[in-house]
């Protein structure tokens, strides 16, 4: 387009201004990156699994009640499934509940579906062998400064013992590691023997919190989750089985209206970009009158005039989003890797983009419109005497 | 030669609320094709109104304006930004070039308004460049030259696609002495070696000398008949 380097030109007529405004705008599109990636995770946690190799069933109702054990040998016998675990959430507390981390009874093959935690077979024989034995990660070893061999208690929240105690206390037998160092921000678990809470627990028996299921053929993963759940169809617990990051989504979800929530911020922000760029535009505009006037003298139409302003506005908002969006992704895409499933957030890929690029045009429209107006509308007579 | 310049009563008038203020009155003139005109007259007499009408920058309130045998008084906005950029050069006292852009730039800007290729705008640009004696300076910002090379570059772009007409407000009015006669030595040679025509507004009768003709408006009326110079 022969037109660009007069647009180019006097978009960056004043640098700083433009610099400190695109800064804005791509503040703006990073924001709404990152939550449109956090509104699509949810949007899409009931969906599909395709694609992925664990699964996790839950109770249809809510994920907070119970499934019976009963279930194992079932799923177990459902074709396409490699190997079944189960876990408890127990939510313990250890010394104070600032100290917050996740803490779960699991299966003695928990950590066998989850090949990226690397134990070593002597912590994890020890693990097994251990009644009231726990393993954690180094990160949360690290934390409290932890050694093989430490009594951790921790605070029952939810399940109390037998004897009406509050206290749990654990044997640490095993610290665990990431294999992959990206994956550091997930060693932050505790896990203990789901045989030794189901017993000493007062009034847990024989149930489980939810099913880990490792499957045998990723591609198959759609077909599997129906399956599984057609073996609780109209009984007294139902279950939905999903991916990792669509359950941590679901869990969420219970507290907060993330489509709103966002929606809200998003308006917010919009709303000051709109005030901000239109701004800076009308002030571009502003200055430059006399030299519209020149183009009109010289024979650019009022169209012109007007399309070129709007393409300057624009251009502004496309400039500055595509990079707020592009840095979006990278933190996005670091993030999931890091977290993992602890933070449910989609991919910055098409669907994000097109909506942002949408946003970027019709804000550079609103933005320019106005501006646009005046300088096409300016009487070259009246612009080139100062009038 | 023939008469390229055709103004019969011509009027302009300004209304500002209820103030009416006709700043020109029944102007009749013929500007003949290769002509050199000097226009003078104190501030305020609708030297750079009447200007502003034979360029088509704006319409008159009464009479009749035909340039190249086309009546241009009665042109609409957008039928009148076509026609200035095909008849008529533009030369302004503060040069009005875009700041951002080089000189060879500027000139090109309004060869974007033809069909000629990157390659042909560029090439143009060039040669009106050389013609005000700036090709090596093609490639400066604005800011970067002189007020008299800036005027160079100005009437450069005002050239650059061969219009009918030039017309130029007070093109020395903020310039030395110096730069005023190399501007005005331009003109005088466009006039003469390429058989442009231009009408020049000027309150300097020093600059008016280098016209062929010179022509005095008082409070909106012709005041002389033109009368030959010989230079
Ligand atoms: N757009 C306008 N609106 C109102 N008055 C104007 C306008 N343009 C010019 N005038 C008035 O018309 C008169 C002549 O102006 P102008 O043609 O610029 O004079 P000159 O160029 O001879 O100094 C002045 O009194 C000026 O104030
Ligand atoms: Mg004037």
């Amino acid at each position: 387009m022969k037109y660009f380097h007069l647009i180019w030109s006097a978009l960056f007529r004043r640098k700083t201004r433009t610099v400190f405004t695109l800064l804005s705008v791509l503040a703006a599109f990073l924001l709404f990156g990152l939550l449109d990636s956090v509104r699509t995770a949810f949007a899409n946690a009931g969906g599909s699994v395709a694609g992925v190799d664990r699964l996790i069933t839950v109770s249809k109702v809510s994920f907070t009640m119970a499934l019976p054990k009963s279930l194992l040998p079932r799923i177990e016998a459902v074709p396409g499934i490699a190997q079944v675990s189960y876990a408890n959430w127990f939510g313990g507390i250890y010394q104070d509940p600032k100290n917050f981390f996740p803490n779960e009874a699991v299966a003695e093959n928990f950590l066998d579906l989850y090949p990226e935690w690397s134990l070593s077979d002597a912590e994890r024989t020890a693990f097994k062998g251990t009644r009231t034995g726990a393993v954690v990660g180094a990160t949360l070893a690290r934390k409290f400064n932890w050694k093989l061999g430490d009594k951790i208690p921790l605070q029952a929240t939810i399940f109390p013992q037998k004897d009406g105690s509050n206290t749990w206390t654990f044997d640490l037998v095993g610290i665990f590691h990431a294999k992959d160092p990206k994956l550091e921000g997930q060693e932050n678990v505790l896990f203990f023997n789901w045989s030794y809470f189901d017993e000493a627990s007062r009034f847990r028996n024989g149930s489980v919190g939810w099913y880990a299921t490792k499957l045998s053929d990723r591609g198959r993963a759609d077909q599997v989750a129906q399956a599984i759940d057609r073996l609780s169809a109209d009984s007294d617990h139902e279950t939905k089985t999903q991916s990792e990051q669509a359950f941590t989504a679901a869990l969420v979800s219970q507290f907060a209206d993330i489509g709103l929530i966002v929606g809200a911020i998003m308006g917010a922000v919009f709303f000051t970009l709109v005030l901000l760029t239109g701004n800076t535009m009308a002030q571009a505009v502003r200055e430059r009158v006399p030299e519209l006037a020149v183009l009109k003298t010289i024979g650019f139409s009022n169209k012109s005039v007007l399309g070129l302003v709007l393409s300057e506005s624009v251009l502004l908002l496309v400039l500055g989003g595509v990079i707020g969006l592009a840095v979006a992704g990278v933190v996005v895409g670091i993030v999931r890797v890091k977290l993992g499933a602890t933070v449910p957030l989609a991919r910055v890929g098409g669907p994000i983009w097109l909506r942002g690029l949408a946003l970027m045009v019709v804000i550079g429209f609103i933005v320019g419109v106005l501006p646009a107006i005046r300088g096409m509308r300016l009487r070259i007579v009246d612009a080139l005497s100062g009038r | 030669m023939g008469v390229l310049v055709e103004i019969r009563k011509l009027s302009k008038v300004y209304e500002r609320g209820k103030e009416r203020l006709e700043v020109l009155h029944h102007v009749d003139l013929d500007i003949e094709q290769g002509d050199f005109l000097a226009l003078m007259g104190p501030s305020g007499s609708g030297k750079t109104t009447l200007l502003n009408l034979i360029g088509g920058l704006d319409s008159p309130t009464e009479g009749s304006l035909t340039v190249a045998g086309q009546r241009i008084d009665n042109l609409g906005e957008g039928a009148l930004a076509k026609w200035r950029a095909g008849h008529v050069g533009f030369v302004f006292q503060f040069y009005n070039l875009l700041p951002m852009l080089s000189a060879r730039k500027n000139v090109e800007l309004p060869l974007l308004l033809t069909r000629l290729s990157a390659a042909q705008r560029k090439r143009n640009a060039g040669v009106a460049l050389d013609l005000v004696g700036l090709s090596e300076r093609s490639s400066h910002k604005p800011g970067e030259l002189s007020g008299g090379q800036q005027q160079r570059v100005a009437i450069a772009r005002a050239i650059v696609s061969d219009p009918t007409l030039l017309v130029c407000d007070e093109p020395t009015g903020d310039l030395d002495r110096n730069s005023a006669e190399e501007i005005l030595r331009l003109l005088q040679q466009l006039n003469r070696d390429h058989g442009k025509t231009i009408i020049m507004v000027t309150h300097d009768p020093k600059a008016a000398e280098y016209a062929r003709h010179v022509l005095h408006l008082d409070k909106g009326t012709l005041v002389e008949q033109p009368e030959a110079l010989q230079v």
